[in-house]
């Protein structure tokens, strides 16, 4: 019961799959969700689940869909759109940064949008420049939006059950490399949620503080483990949520370990990892800091097709391990 | 490696025509049996759209174009491309992940463009490339250049909004510019029975003025006499035309692809309407070429893409390095 190993799309699956038992307002669309399962095998046997009209397959027409979406939301539905690759959130753009986002705020609290919208983005595929892109920071710079970065299957099975509840629309942003993998902890039978906006702390350590988001997390974690063979202990943390965004664990961190490297998979020029750098150097536990900060994050390129300038335009593992050992070896 | 010279006319004008038309078809058809083969022995990377079965809609539109004529493509490309002229052993290249790839290696097959034959790329947008026609041949209006445009695009990409703004706009300001639809009754899962309300999706240019036709995109003589139609008419000022050539595709959208929205007999039906042998049908039938020559005509595709492989296969990875330099072309001093 509590060793089950779920992959990403399982555990998304199963809280799309629980949600909609529990709430008759809530339902799927999106581009070939339906029969074939979505593009990444998210929505899997949901369509035969559930009715059609709940699992809702649509045309090829994203400002369409979250339109309808947002308006559906805006009347008592709580819908989940996927979008088959999160570069086109760009075609849906209006109705998510313009409308969406706005709508609470702007009405002076007329109306609410319920609204998840569910995509895959990052790199590793060889779909090149406009299937692989990471934009999380796009939606971070639209007040009104959360948006939600999981990691690993638990994580995202909670977070989505927490998206779904919220009254907001969110922005919930899976990395495809992540969805067919198990992840390192069991995911927890039944309706578990875990709020938007808290810091997963991964693991503790005294020597850094490493702050990873999305896939990074993972490569970041087989880094700790490699350096705590050679006697560095790490602090990693998962933000989960890039905005709201719940910087205490890592202040507290920083102010025990006096070391920070924050890494993302988004190319680094207005990445979301400068906004974490420069809410610790606002902080008072900047003056803890014993080393310069360490930024590693995408090269500011659109990402390439051929695999070996693919790999080279995202942080590695292994880029991830000689910055870490680097700025605890060189900042003592 | 210079684009291979086009040529015009219909196909079954003269043998050479009846030859042309015949090689170009065999040519993407093998060239896409070349990419799925790659793929299976894990050669290849990414994923891989293929147009097997709809190999008379490029051929016979790009009959009726020139050289200097340019077009905008899809993810499902291949045909676009070599229709248009490319050199197969840099498109091959190009999905290998070589430097003499039509990108360098950083598009792949997805985006591969050719400005030597007019090709102003495949996109990895569905949709993306209808408003870069409409805008390719405003620049040949505002140029008088006398050159058309032509849009490849597919049933699905009808439903996007950047297909009717483009329409739209190519309608009020009488562009050159052909909106070629490939209608294979699938945009991945999505039949066109599901995502349309109409039957035929020409129908589709009456709302924005512009003339539409449907044809049998598996007769590359029907859609060249289609093309021509329209290619005069955008030559003579006339404006825009909506072409919905029918035809279907035979392999799974991509490589993840399980066929679960359609049946083995649907694909088996559209496998008896094979464009190529449709053709030679005709070609014998009138008698501009032999058995043996059409026999001659396929070895050469096959071995022409043989020697795109072994060329490809043998030349010079793509390199890290210059990544950074090549976002953005230096400005001039
Ligand atoms: C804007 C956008 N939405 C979704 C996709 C994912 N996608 C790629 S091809 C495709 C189907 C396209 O269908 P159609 O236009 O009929 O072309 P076909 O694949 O049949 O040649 C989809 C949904 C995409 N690439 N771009
Ligand atoms: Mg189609």
């Amino acid at each position: 019961m509590s060793d089950r190993m779920l992959t990403m799309a399982e555990a998304l699956r199963e809280a799309m799959g629980i949600a909609m038992e529990e709430r008759p307002e809530v339902f799927i669309l999106g581009e070939d969700i339906g029969i074939y399962g979505g593009a990444f095998g998210v929505t899997g046997d949901l369509y035969h689940r559930f009715s059609p009209l709940r699992v809702l397959d649509t045309p090829i027409s994203e400002l369409g869909i979250v339109g309808a979406a947002v308006g559906a939301a805006l009347s008592g539905m709580r819908p989940i759109v996927e979008i088959q690759f999160s570069d086109f959130t760009a075609q849906a753009m209006d109705q998510i940064a313009n409308q969406a986002a706005k709508i609470h705020f702007m009405l002076g609290g007329a109306l609410h949008v319920p609204l998840v919208l569910r995509t895959p983005q990052g790199s590793g595929t060889g779909a090149a420049a406009q299937h692989s892109q990471n934009l999380e920071t796009w939606f971070a710079n639209v007040p009104g939006l959360k948006v939600v970065v999981p990691s690993n299957p638990a994580d995202a099975k909670g977070l989505l059950l927490s998206a779904i509840d919220d009254p907001n629309p969110v922005i919930f942003l899976e990395h495809k490399l992540l969805y067919k993998i198990p992840g390192r902890d069991p995911v927890p039978e039944g309706a578990i949620r875990i709020p938007l906006g808290v810091s997963k702390v991964v693991r503790t350590g005294k020597d850094l503080t490493l702050v990873a988001t999305g896939i990074m997390v993972n490569k970041a974690f087989e880094v700790t483990e490699k350096l705590e063979a050679e006697g560095i202990s790490i602090t990693l943390i998962d933000p989960r949520t890039i905005s709201p965004l719940d910087m205490s664990p890592i202040l507290e961190s920083v102010e025990k370990t006096g070391r920070l490297l924050v890494v993302q998979e988004g190319p680094s020029h207005g990445g979301f990892i400068n906004e974490v750098i420069a809410r610790v150097s606002e902080s008072s536990s900047f003056g803890s800091l014993i080393a310069p900060i360490k930024r590693l994050a995408g090269m500011n390129i659109p990402i390439p097709y051929a695999p070996q300038l693919e790999k080279a335009a995202v942080p590695q593992v292994a880029d991830i391990e000689v910055a870490a050992r680097n700025l605890v070896k060189e900042w003592r | 490696m210079v684009a291979q010279s086009l040529l015009m006319g219909h196909p079954l004008s003269s043998p050479d025509h009846a030859r042309h038309a015949l090689l170009y078809m065999y040519r993407i058809r093998k060239f896409e049996e070349a990419v799925e083969d790659l793929f299976g022995r894990g050669m290849m990377h990414g994923t891989m759209h293929l147009s097997i079965g709809q190999e008379a809609g490029p051929t016979g539109m790009c009959l009726a174009l020139r050289l200097e004529d340019q077009i905008t493509s899809t993810h499902r490309g291949h045909g676009h491309c070599i229709a248009k002229g490319a050199d197969l052993t840099r498109m091959m290249a190009e999905l290998l992940g070589k430097k003499i790839g039509y990108c360098g290696g950083r598009g792949g097959s997805m985006h591969i463009a050719d400005a030597e034959t007019g090709n102003l790329g495949a996109n990895g947008v569905v949709g993306g490339g209808i408003p870069i026609a409409v805008g390719a041949a405003l620049a040949s209006k505002m140029q008088h250049k006398g050159t058309v445009a032509v849009s490849f695009f597919g049933d699905g990409a009808m439903n996007e909004g950047a297909f009717h703004e483009a329409a739209n706009l190519a309608a009020i300001w009488k562009l050159p510019v052909i909106l070629f639809c490939e209608n294979n009754h699938y945009g991945m899962s999505s039949s066109t029975e599901k995502a349309f309300a109409i039957d035929r999706l020409a129908d589709r240019g009456l709302g924005y003025g512009i003339p539409g036709v449907t044809v049998d995109g598996n007769d590359v003589v029907a859609v060249y006499e289609a093309s021509e139609a329209a290619v005069a008419r955008a030559r003579n000022g006339e404006g825009p035309t909506l072409i919905e050539a029918i035809t279907y595709r035979w392999k799974g959208h991509s490589r993840s692809d399980k066929n679960l929205y359609r049946s083995k007999e649907e694909i088996d039906e559209w496998k008896d309407l094979d464009p190529i042998p449709k053709f030679i049908h005709r070609v014998l039938e009138a008698n501009l070429l032999r058995q043996d020559e059409i026999d001659a005509i396929q070895k050469q595709a096959t071995d022409q893409i043989i020697e795109a492989v072994n060329n490809a296969a043998a030349a010079e990875s793509a390199e890290p390095s210059g990544l950074l330099e090549a976002v953005f072309k230096a400005v001039s001093a």
